[in-house]
């Protein structure tokens, strides 16, 4: 039924986190000697750990997955654990859909169960569609049946995935609601329902900054525990969470390791953070903020870029040049305003920091 | 049961207030010893009476000095309160055992070292909540700078053991251990509790204290009349640092050297309300608990602590605006479980549930929830403590007034209108007033939201506990608050550097109406005036006085004393002034010129003719003296001239010979400053062609290395205008120099204007006439009417 079921975790682009982190679950299950909810592949304890990173008895090192304040993950774990569905919470690469996999993945062993929301998102993709072929030759019976995620879930009492709530319509929205609340999705043409099995629950991640999003109804809205993802609190952890995950990106793409890109890193989450924030780290001079969001998704993307330049064109060294594209791309997404919010910034600030001044010549060439 | 019953408590802990009431209850003593200053042991009755509504502190002060002072919090939740209480309703004595603060109060004096560190002295169990302790809560005025978190750093036992245990945060490790314990055998914890201080005593000794050393001794000593007297049959409620020292077998002799020659100071001991904003860590005065309102929930629920507190965290989110259903709670509650179980703890504590209404409840926000931490958490209980409780006669007489004014001293901060026309409202503001001279800061004067008028006054109110402390402090002055206020006026004109403390003092007073003290800071006032030579000083008075004199009748006071008084204070500075404004360097001259205008509206406000003449006689002279510096003479000659005292053609010239060839430019630069500098200047060089042109030629003839010195200067001056007013001047200079007096032929026009009217904008303007003057219905003959007189 799947295509990705063929094992070649390998080759995919972009393995699942059940795959890409086996080992780690793997020494956790065995090490998990505390009690786990009905269907949980891992105790809340060893789910949290897994997430926040530590080192089993056994040695083993448990990578962390998710930078930021325990008690987020710890909250987001237990809400799990309470059969309450988690809502994410964040502005956009505040890392909500890297966590919610990894819950998926963690509790269930599975984070493929997944309803991309979007402003076309039908209420099939939640509910259930039927096979046309065979509802014509047969009539309706469950095996014309082609059932959502969210149902397969609900049958197996595994872990569901919903991305970007906020983009599906309302009306569709609200059929989640029975869902949450009875525990039960009638199938009301063959007379039948598929109650959820325990161990059933659900992640939604939603941006709360978006434009153009729909609110939840306060019905759905109770029925969620919300956590919110805060940006990372001071530059350090995020040049960490930068450097460590352009390191898996960079390995994941067979990038030739490029040493010494740690300065850079640091520049380019440096100019990130006081784009973001409107004023400079020393607190000094106060900058404009663009419209794009500037998150630290975003830094990462611009550091693998600047990695890919460098690797197949450059010397293999991460220069100012080989992020400076990628930095324009990021800030400037309204070519008129943004631009002028750019140059003010190359021109207040960047020139005049000691240090900066490849960086700055890199800017000005690609800027023009 | 073998010798005393000691029981080891952590200071403002609900766990260990639950289990010390459950053991007395199961070990029923014939007396009880609590940790605390005996002085203080006449006032332990007031406990049981129905007015006394915790927090509440004891108070000891040094008889002649309250600003020395300590307090010993208690609250709800206090396991000596709990014990006090119990004591006194079960009709068995309790007697308080610490070192007596006749004792530590006076160490804190002599010994600055351990004084600073005194404040709380770090008590080892009660990582929060020294103060019980010898450790007077803290003295006098000032706060000190960093609580018992310092000290603490040094030596902590008590994280020692949480460390031992595995825990990170040795508060919560306590809260885990014994205060969310849950029932069990009472007196089996203590006697773990004692053990394991017993074992850090061992290693540790006294923590490097030498004071508590002092203190036992003390303690021991009582324990020892308390054997006399009662047998083993007595409870001993202190913090669990002491009880291995209590136990310690020494000799009588051995502790009474220690507690010879100990330093002692008269004290006196009243009870105070408390709040709970006081208890908690981030106050100076406070008791270093992060969570009053949070303790007192645990020690008052009877029963599903969680559920309870959650359910009124969603009864305060609900009265602010919170869509927060039973729904919620009952998930907030079952998250709140899960995560304590998670954690590994034995019930949910407060981060848990905290954590559980930041995701459940306010959908991930912290705005509301910072609400939770404020009003719940923490909490705005105010205690009270019975009327007939001893206090000093000033906090009597507070009381009194503040009953018959209906202005409750509340904890959480309050804004008050006053409307002084109404008796009532006058006369609070009169208490706020004189308390704010006496230093009790209950009331700060705001401005006034709206209105402006004189009769209006608008105060922030907020009542911290420790302004007992000020009332008492205040005590000495007088037994009531306007007695008291009177004589501290008094004193603190006496003792009055400036004169224009002084004379500020003097519109304080009118403001609290102490007419009594009025006399002695006129008397003073007159003194310092006759004596002071500076004219500065002087000058700087004058306005203040000024001020209450204009506007102190409001308040219906004699002001009499005062019209003298700032008459005589003009009269000399009219003398002083010319001869102070020779030999004046720039800097000199600019603050004179700001005396001179401070004067000059005083003078105005002073309604006296006879003054007002000398005044503009002094003006003229300095206006026209040449060694005065000219930023004086400019604005003498410009005060002049608003005032109409100088005519067109006087200030024409005065200003010609300011600006003439002969004066250094950079003086005249000053002088055209002190002439058109400030508001008004420009307009009226928009309507003066006469001295607009004086200017623009004195400008044009500046020379070229000079210009550059004068520059600045032209500048402020210019710079300051409306933009209106700089876009007119720059105009009229741009069509060239006036051609003459405007009174000009019809036909040929002043400067700036059209030779003849334009008749259809005067048109225009007039409908909106009409309209001003209400001309309707005779609409032809108006517009005719009109329009002929404007042409």
């Amino acid at each position: 039924m799947t295509m990705s079921g063929n094992g070649t975790g390998g080759e995919a682009l972009r393995p699942h986190a059940e795959d890409a982190f086996a080992d780690e679950l793997k020494a956790l299950a065995a090490a998990d000697d505390r009690p786990r909810p009905a269907r949980w592949k891992l105790s809340p304890w060893a789910v949290a750990t897994y997430l926040l990173g530590g080192t089993l008895p056994d040695g083993t090192v448990i990578t962390p997955k998710y930078v930021g304040p325990r008690r987020i993950v710890e909250v987001a774990v237990t809400t799990l654990a309470t059969d309450r569905a988690l809502l994410l919470l964040g502005v956009p690469g505040t890392a909500k859909t890297w966590v919610s996999e990894h819950l998926a993945a963690a509790v269930s062993g599975d984070s493929t169960l997944l309803v991309q929301g979007t402003a076309g998102t039908p209420e099939e993709a939640i509910r259930y569609g039927w096979n046309y072929a065979r509802l014509l030759a047969h009539g309706p019976s469950r095996d014309a049946l082609v059932p959502s995620p969210v149902m397969r879930a609900m049958a197996e009492g595994t872990t569901a995935r919903v991305e970007e709530l906020t983009r599906i319509p309302a009306d569709v929205q609200d059929t989640l609601i029975t869902v949450l609340s009875e525990k039960t999705l009638p199938i009301p043409e063959l007379g039948e329902e598929v109650q959820a099995v325990r161990g059933f629950n659900l992640i939604a991640t939603a941006n709360d900054r978006d434009r153009g999003v729909n609110e939840l109804s306060s019905a759905l809205r109770r029925r969620f525990n919300t956590v919110v993802l805060p940006l990372p609190a001071d530059p350090e952890a995020e040049v960490d969470i930068v450097a460590r995950r352009v390191d898996q990106i960079g390995r994941s793409l067979d990038l030739p390791a490029a040493p010494d890109g740690l300065d850079e890193i640091r520049r380019v989450v440096t100019v990130f953070r006081e784009l973001r924030d409107g004023v400079t780290t020393d607190g000094r001079t106060k900058v404009k903020s663009p419209s794009g969001t500037l998150s630290t998704a975003e830094a990462i993307s611009v550091v693998t870029g600047g990695l890919a330049l460098a690797a197949h064109f450059g010397d293999g060294v991460l220069r100012p040049s080989d992020v400076a594209a990628g930095i324009l791309g990021a800030v400037v997404r309204d070519p008129a305003a943004d631009r002028v919010v750019w140059q003010e910034y190359l021109e207040a600030v960047v020139r005049e920091r000691d240090g900066w001044k490849d960086f700055y010549r890199a800017c000005r060439e690609v800027t023009v | 049961m073998t010798g005393p019953l000691l029981l080891g408590i952590r200071h403002h802990g609900p766990g260990s207030a639950r289990a010390v009431r459950a053991a007395l209850d199961a070990a029923r003593p014939r007396a009880v010893l609590v940790e605390g200053p005996p002085e203080a042991d006449a006032l332990l009755p007031l406990a049981a009476d129905p007015g006394m509504r915790p927090p509440v502190a004891l108070l000891a002060h040094v008889a002649d000095d309250p600003g020395r002072a300590a307090f010993w919090p208690l609250a709800e939740f206090s396991p000596e309160w709990v014990a006090i209480r119990w004591a006194l309703s079960h009709g068995v004595p309790v007697r308080f055992v610490d070192l007596p603060a006749a004792h530590t109060l006076a160490g804190a004096g002599e010994e600055p070292s351990q004084a600073a560190a005194a404040g709380p002295e770090p008590e080892p169990v009660a990582v929060p909540g020294p103060d019980a302790d010898g450790g007077p809560g803290t003295a006098s005025g000032d706060p000190p700078e960093g609580p018992a978190d310092g000290a603490d750093l040094r030596h902590d036992p008590l994280a020692a053991l949480a460390a031992a245990a595995g825990y990170e945060d040795p508060e919560r490790w306590w809260e885990d251990v014994v205060e969310h314990r849950g029932g069990g055998d009472a007196l089996a914890a203590f006697e773990a509790v004692g053990e394991a201080m017993g074992v850090l005593r061992e290693e540790h000794g006294a923590g490097g204290h030498h004071r508590d050393l002092v203190r036992e001794a003390h303690m021991r000593q009582k324990m020892r009349a308390a054997r006399r007297e009662f047998g083993d049959e007595y409870a001993v409620v202190c913090g669990a640092w002491h009880v291995p020292a209590l136990r310690m077998k020494t000799t009588a002799t051995a502790d009474r050297s220690l507690l010879t020659g100990l330093p002692r100071v008269k004290t006196e001991t009243a009870w105070v309300p408390w709040t709970h904003r006081r208890l908690t860590r981030a106050s100076g005065y406070g008791a270093g608990i992060a969570s009053p309102g949070w303790y007192r929930h645990l020690f008052t629920a009877p029963d599903r602590p969680v559920a309870r507190w959650l359910t009124r965290v969603a009864g305060l989110l609900r009265d602010e605006d919170f869509r927060v259903s039973s729904a919620h709670v009952i998930e907030a509650v079952r998250l709140a479980d899960t995560l304590a179980a998670m954690r590994g703890r034995p019930l949910a504590g407060l981060s848990e549930t905290l954590d559980a209404v930041r995701a459940v409840m306010c959908d991930g926000s912290d705005v509301p929830l910072a609400l939770v931490e404020d009003r719940l958490v923490v909490g705005d209980e105010l205690g009270e403590v019975p009327e007939h409780a001893p206090v000093v006669p000033l906090q009597r007489d507070l009381t009194r007034q503040q009953r018959s004014l209906r202005l409750k001293p509340e904890a959480a901060e309050r804004e008050l209108e006053l409307d002084l026309r109404k008796d009532t409202d006058a006369a609070r503001s009169l208490l706020l007033h004189r308390l704010g001279l006496l230093g009790i800061g209950w009331g700060e004067p705001a401005a006034s939201r709206g209105s402006t008028g004189t009769f209006r006054e608008t105060w922030r109110l907020r009542w911290e506990p420790e302004l007992s402390v000020r009332v008492a402090e205040a005590a000495v002055w007088g037994t009531t608050v306007l007695g008291a206020a009177t004589a501290r006026a008094e004193a603190d004109a006496e003792a009055a550097g400036q004169l224009g403390d002084v004379t500020a003092l003097a519109e304080r007073c009118l403001l609290a109406g102490l007419s009594d003290a009025l006399p002695t800071v006129m008397r003073v006032l007159a003194d310092r005036a006759a004596l002071g030579a500076d004219v500065a000083q002087l000058a700087r008075a004058l306005p203040a006085l000024a001020r209450a004199l204009r506007y102190g009748d409001v308040r219906g006071t004699d002001t009499a004393a005062l019209a003298e008084v700032a008459a005589g204070l003009a009269e000399r500075i009219c003398v002083a002034l010319p001869p102070a404004c020779t030999g004046l360097d720039a800097d000199a001259a600019a603050e004179v010129r700001g005396h001179v205008d401070g004067v000059h509206t005083a003078i105005g406000l002073l309604a006296d003719a006879g003054l007002r003449e000398r005044w503009s006689a002094v003006l003229r002279a300095l206006a026209g003296r040449d060694t005065v510096p000219g930023a004086i003479r400019g604005r003498a000659a410009r005060l002049l001239l608003d005032e109409g005292r100088l005519s067109g053609g006087d200030t024409a010239r005065l200003m010609g010979l300011a600006l003439s060839r002969a004066a250094a430019p950079a003086d005249a630069a000053a002088w055209i400053e002190g002439f058109v500098g400030g508001p008004g200047g420009g307009t009226l060089l928009v309507h003066d062609d006469r001295l607009l042109g004086l200017v623009d030629d004195w400008l044009t003839g500046v020379p070229a290395d000079a210009f550059t010195d004068v520059l600045p200067l032209l500048r402020r001056t210019f710079g300051g205008y409306e933009p209106g007013v700089r876009r007119t001047l720059g105009e009229l200079v741009r069509r060239g120099p006036g051609a003459g007096p405007a009174a000009a032929a019809p036909g040929s026009a002043p400067t700036g204007f059209a030779p003849d009217l334009d008749p259809d904008r005067a048109d225009a303007v007039v409908p909106l006439v009409r309209m001003l003057l209400g001309l309707t219905g005779t609409r032809e003959r108006g517009t005719e009417a009109m329009t002929g007189a404007a042409q």
